[in-house]
């Protein structure tokens, strides 16, 4: 489980974080919704620490991840796999080394232990054969599941996913969804989706949490979202339909 | 005041890349990659300016010393002092700054750009360390690898533009470089290579890994690592001159 407590996020003066406190549950595809803009973003990197909170508090498990010492935040860091809204693939290595990177750098597998885990992770996300290709090499949907792939090498605990379907078309969308969806249940990790697609939201969501402005402004079940009488959500559903 | 600012950044990017390697052995093999990067990749440059570079300060030497009052060694003597302690050293190591300088910071500024370096951090990867160190450490190691082989073919260049020139003999201007030699302005040479080993390369990174933006501003980057790594380098040349000669 991630908790956040009152996180707060500040540029040059401007708040774009007002003080967030939500829960992320285990075994759940948690989503942040909200509009371009409104902090989702931020919020999920306040979350993996490429951002440090002006103030407040992320916990993981009861570990307080904005106050840990650098190497116990190295672990922690462990356990985190992130899907990229650009996938972030090192293009200078292959699928193979791509996957591969984590388990290199982090564990004493021998080469063929590591090939074997890379097959299984590719073969999760049905990208089995394409080990030798380069990042520039396949298209956005096949980078995707490469980066899943990635995210799951090591033994995760938590993934964070930025946007996953953006830039992609609606039948290779709902099989990413579908994907994250399976993955959450059978590793039974928390998996945090930023996302403004509710297609996505209807699919595959569990909880969900609305961003407006930088402030939670709804936050509930899934099957709740359409009676919330929240009118800045009704909005963005209507419009989300609407377009 | 900007100055200050953009130095301390600098100082504090350096300390940042000290952490304890996640890996050694990958640490290790990424070195050797970027000595075969910047040392293989920059031979045939380094290779084709020391030998003209020579030759043509041999013919100017020889252009301004035209007097039989002068003994011919001279030339050699003059030309040979010169590559070591400053054409060598210097004029490869502003090549070098244009092309692994950018080399190194459009690298590090793309892979800032698409959000690489922001995955490796997220893995928990001192993501400074595993970019950066290798390179800085294969700098030190390889560019005063080409200096060296810079010296000697400067003076290569120079005996063949003397033969060919019929300016001097290859016998009179060994004689010259020979006389002339003293082994403390090769260790000056050495240590002014080392010094511009790691402005190119830890400048060039610095300015890589604080890109900010998208394909146009790594191309701002990597002309600024240029720019900043030439001029950080004569300014350290003249400090060095003044300080060791």
């Amino acid at each position: 489980m991630i908790e956040l407590i009152d996180v707060r996020k500040s540029f040059d003066g401007v708040e774009v974080l007002k003080g967030i406190s939500t829960k992320f549950e285990t075994g759940k595809v948690n989503l942040v919704i909200g509009s371009s803009g409104h902090g989702k973003s931020v919020m999920m990197k306040c979350m993996v620490g490429l951002l440090n909170p002006s103030s407040g508090n992320v916990f993981y498990d009861d570990r307080d991840f904005t106050n840990l010492e650098y190497s116990k935040l190295r672990e922690v860091r462990k356990e985190i796999g992130m899907l990229f809204q650009g996938t972030a693939l090192f293009d200078s290595l292959t699928v193979e080394e791509n996957v591969e990177f984590t388990l290199n750098m982090f564990t004493d597998m021998t080469k063929a232990e590591r090939r074997d885990r890379v097959d299984f992770c590719l073969e999760q996300v049905d990208m089995a054969g394409i080990n030798s290709k380069f990042p520039a090499e396949i298209s956005g949907g096949m980078k995707k599941r490469v980066g899943i792939a990635r995210a799951i090498a090591l033994d995760i605990k938590y993934l964070f996913c930025d946007e996953p379907n953006s830039g992609l078309d609606p039948v290779t969308s709902r099989l990413i969804d579908e994907l994250l969806k399976q993955i959450t249940e059978e590793f039974n990790i928390t998996t945090i989706i930023n996302t403004h697609d509710m297609k996505t939201v209807f699919d595959i969501g569990d909880d969900v949490i609305f961003i407006h402005k930088g402030s939670n402004e709804w936050s509930g079940k899934v099957k709740d979202i359409k009676g919330s009488g929240n009118e800045m959500l009704t909005n963005f559903i209507k419009a989300s339909f609407f377009d | 005041m900007s100055f200050f600012y953009h130095f301390g950044k600098y100082l504090l990017f350096l300390k940042g890349m000290f952490s304890k390697p996640e890996k050694l052995s990958v640490y290790i093999d990424r070195t050797i990659t970027e000595m075969n990067n910047i040392g293989v990749g920059s031979l045939a440059i380094v290779v084709i300016i020391a030998v003209f570079q020579g030759a043509v300060t041999t013919l100017q030497i020889a252009y301004q010393l035209i007097s039989p009052l002068i003994a011919k060694p001279v030339i050699g003597s003059i030309v040979s002092d010169s590559s070591m302690l400053e054409l060598a050293p210097t004029i490869t190591c502003l090549v070098l700054a244009g092309k692994v300088g950018s080399h190194i910071a459009s690298e590090i500024g793309t892979m800032r750009v698409s959000e690489q370096i922001d995955a490796l951090e997220v893995m928990g990867i001192n993501s400074s360390g595993y970019l950066v160190l290798p390179k800085i450490v294969a700098g030190l190691l390889m560019i005063p690898l080409l200096v060296v082989i810079s010296i000697f073919l400067s003076n290569l260049g120079g005996i063949i533009a003397g033969e060919a020139s019929g300016i001097l003999t290859s016998e009179e201007y060994l004689q010259g470089a020979r006389e002339s030699f003293l082994p403390y302005n090769l260790f000056f040479a050495l240590v002014k290579a080392f010094t511009y080993a790691f402005i190119i390369t830890s400048v060039s990174a610095f300015q890589g890994y604080t890109t900010n933006g998208g394909a146009l501003e790594v191309g701002a980057s990597s002309t600024k690592a240029v720019v900043y790594s030439a001029v950080a380098i004569l300014f350290s040349d003249y400090l060095l001159a003044q300080l060791m000669l």
